[in-house]
């Protein structure tokens, strides 16, 4: 088992995404996690009271992480959630990787120990600031003891406790010994978050100054001692085989030392990176391609259609939708959306060292537990002779919440003597990512009066909750698939929601920045634009007729509206667009404001946020993850697709896959609302909010109704209309 | 197959075997243990390699190590060091530009050379200068901001 003092740096880094499924639905799981177990670590009168806290005789106060830091500042919001309660010394504080432990470090959300979903500091508030609080009441108790006074007499700041009618002050190193002696009391008071001091300030993140000078530590990073490289090619064909493999050219590459051959994948080993990836480029391999070699985007499309048409599942039923969808004028439309490759900036790689009879791996990984339990079983040792080391990870959006990197790296340092880091190629990376799936939803709705009355939508797409929560997934429906779709902002009589299970043919489906409402958000948002337009009204004040009793998004909405200058002129062929959105916990309102030229092309002009989410813990991370949200969201609109042919990814790299650059970049504005009530999530908003206001201010500029991801400038060129 | 190489990098000579085809990337990640400059694509098209070589930024992905031999190699490890880098680093902070920061070596070292040869970039210089570096955390908007922090920072 590794101990928390193995994670890899000293202090770092942030915090706070997550999804936003837990709001409308009680997962049905039983939390069994953040149990009160007392960690085994107080050597050396180290006061270690809680799965989250340590602190030795010198003050030094370390902070586990039960999430993971990609980049979403998490570290640091975490550690001024522990901070506050605690009343530390921020400038004692550092910080520690949580080992692989579920039971101590399990979202609470989730269960298992994960980090995803824009779940982090909504899942984490409440553990987090318990575990402080408890830990600031043993100091207070083992000071006033040592006192012979009232701990109500004492007070707490900065790392000491202060007994004020006598003047005494100790520091909580001082105390360390003491407190670990004391009895963790019941039921502690948490501050009132008019009391802050830490949270709602614009803090510094603690990962960062060792990311400006290269000494920053990712899975891609792992050095260890007489450590090999490999890199891997999988059979270009979902599910295929190896065939033949015809070696003799790369045992002639200087540094090439080994090639590993399993059923499904080849790997060189070398020296170095670059003599492993020479040595797969001269193999010759003949795959055994199967039967998935037929598998096609238009078959897929052709199916997905045809399921979208089917009776699905029941999801949400309010009023009479047959009599509402018989009220007035009825108007109907489809939204589809692509696959899509994650395309973390690090590539995906596993250090593993496997041993007869253990094995340890380097990695930067969203599932610490189960990666090592699937680990476990692809080494085929028992779980607890398998050690993960955390690290920080160039990215995560989902893509490492799968442990099938580690898995293999796993697989194939089984047949290598030593250490081995296991790289994969850009290419192979998209070429075998697990894909954001294809949807398809279609709305109906009726208009009368310039108010909807009748809301019949249908969610059609693959179930990624029942492969990877199974318990989550209950009545055949996907809490993942629907979210953002039975809650819509919206009051509208009569609504009634369905959800069709339609699963891509081999191609691997999994959890993409911004989940379920990416889908929902987009179609909602699209055909909501649509429908004012058939009312004659403006979008946005066809919204606020609808949110007289949603107070925090029409604060958000008219925000956004002045923020954005919304109705004020604008030269031809230049829009605004508007999206509302109830994902994640927090209410957004985001205006994209964007020009199609003659051909069709799109230059960003401008994008403006205003978020409500609840209490701000660190408000400036919050309008960095909108900014990078945005970004990440407007670039699949733009240009995000994986297409498959003769079963096999078109895209390979940077070049076919593209992501937006800094010369294409919009004014970007995120005015952070303030609020007291309990924090929302952040990190997939702006993801959620860029592709429905792009796609609104589109339509505003031309007049087309696009449907479809990504945009299509062929249907955009000057004279084309919906 | 391998051939000797000599370069000096980040003011240190460095003498280590090598294919001479080796990218500089690799030299620098596996032969010489300088996990700084990062990998990205391997066909200069994310920029999270670039590294200066005689003081402009390179991809060192495609860039083979035999075309380096006997040239001045600074990285994201070392560009602290230069006045441009040492402002480029700490305008990064001062404007918290940094998000996963994978990307980020690229997109200092990218920085630090455009400010050394422009020292007052407008908007178009920082686009020709930084478009070939993709941040997928889209931290763009910093990017822009810090790199005129920093040369404001020089001018004052």
């Amino acid at each position: 088992m590794n101990a928390p003092d193995n994670l890899s740096r000293r202090a770092l880094l942030t915090g706070g995404l997550a999804t936003g499924f837990l709001l409308a639905f009680h997962l049905p799981l039983r939390a069994a996690v953040n149990e009160p177990v007392q960690p085994e670590d107080k050597t050396d009168g180290k006061f270690a009271p809680n799965a989250f806290i340590r602190i030795d005789p010198e003050g030094v106060t370390t902070l586990v992480m039960p999430q993971v830091e990609m980049g979403q500042g998490i570290y640091t919001a975490v550690s001024m959630i522990l901070a506050e309660e605690l009343d530390a010394d921020w400038s004692k504080v550092q910080l520690l990787h949580a080992p692989a432990n579920e039971k101590l470090y399990g979202n609470p959300i989730f269960v298992i120990q994960a980090t995803g979903g824009s779940t982090s500091v909504r899942a984490f508030w409440k553990p987090l600031r318990d575990a402080g609080a408890s830990a600031r009441a043993m100091l207070v108790q083992a000071a006033a003891a040592q006192w012979n006074v009232d701990p109500a007499s004492c007070t707490t700041s900065k790392g000491v406790v202060t007994h004020k009618a006598s003047g005494r002050t100790l520091a909580y190193g001082a105390l360390a010994a003491a407190a670990s002696g004391q009895t963790p009391p019941n039921n502690v008071p948490l501050k009132d978050p008019k009391d802050f001091v830490y949270i709602g300030q614009p803090f510094k993140r603690l990962d960062t100054p060792d990311k400006v000078n290269g000494k920053a530590v990712y899975g891609i990073d792992a050095i260890v001692p007489n450590m090999t490289f490999a890199t891997l090619a999988q059979c270009p064909v979902f599910g295929g085989k190896v065939g033949k493999v015809d070696d003799r050219a790369a045992k002639k590459i200087p540094g090439v030392r080994q090639i590993v051959v399993l059923d499904d994948l080849v790997a060189v080993v070398g020296d170095h990176m670059w003599a492993a990836k020479k040595g797969l480029d001269a193999l010759d391999i003949e795959w055994n391609e199967g039967p998935n070699a037929k598998i096609n985007s238009k078959a897929i499309w052709d199916d997905l259609r045809a399921a979208s048409a089917r009776d699905g599942v029941v999801a949400k039923s309010t009023g009479d939708v047959a009599k509402g969808l018989a009220t007035g004028e009825k108007f109907e439309a489809s939204f589809e959306l692509p696959f899509l490759a994650h395309a973390t900036m690090e590539p995906l790689n596993a250090t593993v060292h496997c041993k007869p009879d253990s094995c340890e791996i380097w990695t930067g990984t969203q599932i610490m537990a189960r990666v090592q339990s699937e680990a476990a079983k692809a080494a085929g040792l028992p779980v607890e002779k398998v050690t993960v080391n955390q690290h920080l990870l160039g990215g995560g959006f989902g893509r490492k919440l799968e442990p099938d990197m580690v898995v293999a790296a796993v697989r194939i340092a089984k047949q290598v003597d030593g250490p081995v880091k296991v790289v994969w190629t850009r290419e192979e990376d998209i070429q075998h990512d697990v894909y954001r799936p294809v949807y398809r939803d279609t709305i109906a709705a009726t208009l009368s009066g310039g108010k909807i009355v009748g809301w019949k939508y249908k969610i059609a797409g693959a179930a990624i909750i029942a492969r990877w929560l199974p318990p989550a997934f209950q009545k055949g429906i996907d809490i993942d698939a629907i979210d953002s779709a039975t809650d819509v902002p919206y009051e509208i009589p009569n609504v009634h929601v369905e959800y069709v299970r339609a699963e891509p043919p081999a191609i691997p489906t999994g959890f993409w920045r911004g989940v379920g409402p990416n889908n929902n958000v987009f179609a909602v948002e699209c055909f909501i634009d649509e429908l004012a337009r058939k009312a004659g009204k403006d979008p946005v004040e066809f919204r606020r007729g609808m949110l007289a009793n949603s107070p925090r998004f029409l604060s958000v909405l008219n925000l956004a509206a002045e923020k954005s200058n919304w109705g004020q002129p604008l030269p031809a062929r230049v829009g605004r667009g508007v999206c509302l959105q109830p994902s994640f916990g927090s209410f957004i309102a985001t205006v994209v404001e964007a020009e199609v030229d003659e051909q069709g092309e799109i230059n960003l002009r401008r994008a403006t946020s205003v978020v409500d989410t609840g209490i701000a813990v660190n408000p400036d991370t919050i309008i960095a993850q909108v900014e990078g949200g945005l970004v990440f969201g407007l670039t699949a609109a733009l240009y995000g697709e994986i297409t498959i042919e003769k079963g096999r990814v078109q895209q390979s790299n940077f070049n076919d896959y593209r992501m937006l650059r800094i010369n294409q970049m919009p004014k970007i504005e995120v005015h952070v609302v303030r609020s007291g009530e309990a924090p929302g999530g952040i990190g997939e908003t702006g993801t959620t909010a860029g592709p429905p206001a792009l796609r609104n201010a589109i339509y505003a500029a031309t007049g087309v109704a696009l449907r479809r991801l990504p945009i299509d400038r062929k249907l955009l060129a000057a004279g084309k209309k919906a | 197959m391998h051939m000797a190489i000599v370069l000096t990098i980040n003011g240190e000579t460095k003498s280590f075997d090598a294919p001479p085809d080796m990218p500089l990337l690799w030299a620098l990640r596996d032969i010489l243990g300088m996990t700084g400059t990062k990998f990205g694509c391997g066909i200069a098209q994310c920029g999270a390699c670039t590294v200066h070589v005689d003081g402009k930024a390179v991809r060192s992905c495609v860039l083979p190590v035999s075309a380096v031999a006997n040239r001045t190699v600074t990285t994201i490890e070392h560009v602290g060091s230069t006045p441009a880098g040492a402002k480029v680093q700490k305008a990064w902070l001062e404007a918290e530009v940094i998000q996963c920061g994978y990307c980020q070596s690229g997109q200092i070292m990218a920085a630090a050379a455009l400010l050394a040869a422009t020292p007052n970039p407008d908007d178009s210089d920082i686009d020709a200068a930084m478009a070939g570096n993709i941040c997928r955390c889209g931290t763009y908007v910093r990017i822009r901001e810090a790199i005129k922090q920093a040369a404001n920072g020089r001018q004052s």
